[in-house]
């Protein structure tokens, strides 16, 4: 941890019994470039992931939210980057793995699905070809058997006709379907987890839901376990076990799915929450945006980031970085730990 | 399932039936529907098939002269025996036009072969290790495109010795720097996709990521380039030999060459400038079009 570090330890949310499938502790991703002030993307996320969950991860554009999934596979590239921390998987420490490990694990044990499905696959290659690319990868099955198989997995993730499919390119696709196939390439080896980036972003609202609920079927209730990465709370309610809340880098706040939106207690959350627009307002009522911009952010070092646009503003809020803790008013137990909160002066009448 | 209705309707919406097949099939459709890519690549044919079938095209044999009707100082012009007229030492200029095409069309083809095979492996090297592998080659790339393209053209003609061997070398290696140059940005770019992430991300080895994917992605620039790069070929094959750099046989008849030839009777025949000359613009400017619409053609982000 960095100095001056918070003066109390923060609680690792969603932390229970047993070992959990993904172990991330204190990580933390600084990009640096010559001649420009370094950025840490990522400051000292920690949170578990069990077996078989599915664990929301929200935030704004730039909160680190895809940062801390791309450090944990090892897919950031090593210029310019530097991460510490551990993440551990099954016991595993990724960080330290070298890299023909990581590339086996990859696909096989860990699976992303990426935002934008119109340029996550080759344009130059056929659906099938890239399909069975992962199989002859991972499970060693070439010609008619890889060919079968990738024709079973396009029917898993609802594409008819999946013979024929095998042999189109994506750009005879549309976008909906392209997601299908990278869900289908992602599951191809039945992976214990996998990382959805925003699967949903780039797709327009009904085909959004579509892709959601194949989510749900395919991997919400298996073992498969599932970090759904988005900035819309809105896809996180359908599905998530957990959900942890980022801000510039840090969790702001986590809490199991019906807690967090009966009763968020960080003003960021709560502030995401008011300004969704609700239909059952009375008409010509304005929106609630959060004021200011995410860049307009405090260095967490000199207090709460989130301070400079929060409307619960205490003398507190500045000097030094506020921990990670038990959620005030939560229950007790097992539930307690459950709900965590980073600020001082957190929402009372979640509303 | 729940999902067959959404699914039924998603196969409508995307394309029809006529519309499947590869990437090529789907550019050579765009190609048909651009008047300049028509124009471009019917000039294209037009020389090609004058250079195939020049023995049959060519009224005369092109070293053949007449010396009844040439004087010093004055030729026939164009006339019913001989549509463009006699050049300087009696032969026929049609015949030397349309035999001409042969040599520029060979020169080009050779060269730009030259240049785009070595230029390709060196920027595949570069693009696919980066690093030291890299800088060596693009400081190397950076050193040739320092020199203007001509003078390096015309610095190794000389070296070599006056040849049309020794041209397309020449040209070739000119061409060596664009071709490393362009294939090595495509690939550093292509590297960065998404697509090039989600493959890595799900476990496929470096190796693999470049030559299957970022590899043939990075080509449709090149293919453009190679179009484009035969017809400044073409343009530098004739300066080389303007310049006296080409073949010493004065039996061969090269545009560039007659072009120079005829230089020294501007005044009194300018006629005899003019239809080499044409022939240059017009072959050159049918690789360029053809070339600018395949660029359009190739584009994936037109693409749709």
């Amino acid at each position: 941890m960095t100095a001056p570090g918070p003066a109390v330890a923060d609680a690792v949310p969603g932390a229970g019994a047993g070992t959990p499938l993904l172990e991330v502790r204190d990580l933390q991703v600084t990009f640096s470039s010559r001649g420009r002030r370094p950025v840490k993307a990522v400051d000292g996320v920690s949170l578990d992931v069990a077996a078989g969950s599915t664990v929301g991860i929200v935030g704004e554009s730039g909160s680190g939210k895809s940062v801390t999934s791309l450090a944990a596979l090892g897919l950031l590239g090593t210029r310019g980057v530097q991460v510490s921390g551990s993440v551990r998987f099954d016991g595993e420490d990724l960080l330290g793995m070298p890299e023909a490990e990581l590339r086996a694990l990859r696909g096989r044990e860990i699976a992303m699905v990426f935002q934008d499905p119109m340029s996550s696959l080759n344009p130059v290659l056929t659906v099938g070809r890239q399909i069975t690319e992962i199989l002859e990868r991972h499970r060693g099955l070439k010609g008619q058997d890889a060919r079968d198989r990738a024709a079973e997995l396009l029917v898993s993730v609802g594409i008819g006709d999946a013979v024929r499919r095998l042999r189109t390119y994506p750009h005879q696709l549309s976008g909906g379907m392209r997601q299908r196939v990278m869900i289908a390439m992602a599951l191809a080896c039945e992976p214990r987890l996998l990382i959805a980036d925003e699967p949903t972003t780039a797709l327009d609202v009904t085909i959004s839901a579509q892709i959601l609920e194949l989510l749900r079927e395919l991997v919400v209730g298996s073992q498969t376990a599932l970090v759904l990465i988005t900035h819309d709370l809105g896809v996180v309610a359908g599905l998530c076990d957990q959900v942890h809340v980022m801000y510039s880098g840090r969790i702001v706040e986590s809490a199991p799915r019906r807690p967090l939106f009966a009763d968020p207690q960080h003003p960021y959350t709560n502030g995401l929450l008011a300004s969704v627009p609700r239909l059952d307002q009375a008409r010509g009522t304005p929106l609630l945006p959060i004021p200011g911009s995410p860049s307009d952010t405090l260095p967490w070092a000199e207090g709460c980031a989130f301070a400079p646009r929060c409307t619960r503003q205490v003398p507190d809020c500045l000097g030094s970085p506020p921990a990670l803790l038990p959620a005030r008013g939560a229950a007790r137990g097992a539930a307690r730990e459950a709900h965590l909160v980073r600020c001082v002066n957190p929402v009372e009448d979640g509303s | 399932m729940s999902l067959s209705g959404a699914e039924a309707q998603e196969t409508t919406l995307s394309q029809p039936e006529e519309a499947r097949g590869g990437l090529l099939r789907d550019a050579v459709r765009r190609l048909r529907r651009s008047p300049q890519a028509i124009v471009g690549a019917t000039l294209v044919l037009l020389f090609v098939f004058v250079a195939v079938f020049a023995p049959w095209l060519a009224p005369y044999s092109p070293t053949a002269q007449d010396l009844s009707q040439v004087r010093p100082g004055s030729f026939p012009g164009p006339s019913a025996e001989h549509l463009l007229g006699l050049d300087q030492l009696g032969r026929d200029e049609l015949s030397r036009i349309i035999y001409g095409a042969r040599y520029s069309l060979i020169i080009g083809i050779v060269s730009v072969t030259i240049g785009a095979t070595v230029g390709m492996a060196l920027g595949l090297l570069a693009g696919a290790f980066g690093g030291w592998v890299d800088s060596l080659v693009m400081r190397g790339a950076d050193i040739m495109l320092a020199v203007p393209s001509l003078l390096l053209a015309i610095g190794i003609a000389a070296l070599l010795g006056r040849s049309i061997i020794s041209v397309m070398i020449a040209i070739g290696v000119v061409n060596i720097p664009v071709f490393a140059r362009l294939l090595r940005g495509a690939m550093l770019s292509q590297r960065e996709s998404d697509y090039a992430l989600a493959s890595r991300s799900l476990g496929v080895t470096k190796g693999r990521v470049v030559l299957k994917h970022v590899f043939p992605n990075s080509l449709a620039p090149v293919i453009v380039q190679a179009t484009l790069a035969l017809a400044t070929a073409i343009t530098e094959a004739a300066g080389l030999a303007f310049l006296g750099l080409g073949s010493p046989d004065p039996s061969i008849p090269e545009w560039g060459r007659m072009l120079a030839e005829t230089n020294a009777y501007l005044a009194s025949e300018p006629l005899l400038a003019l239809w080499p000359g044409l022939a240059i613009v017009i072959s050159v400017l049918g690789f360029y079009l053809l070339g600018e619409a395949l660029r359009e053609a190739l584009d994936p982000k037109l693409r749709r």
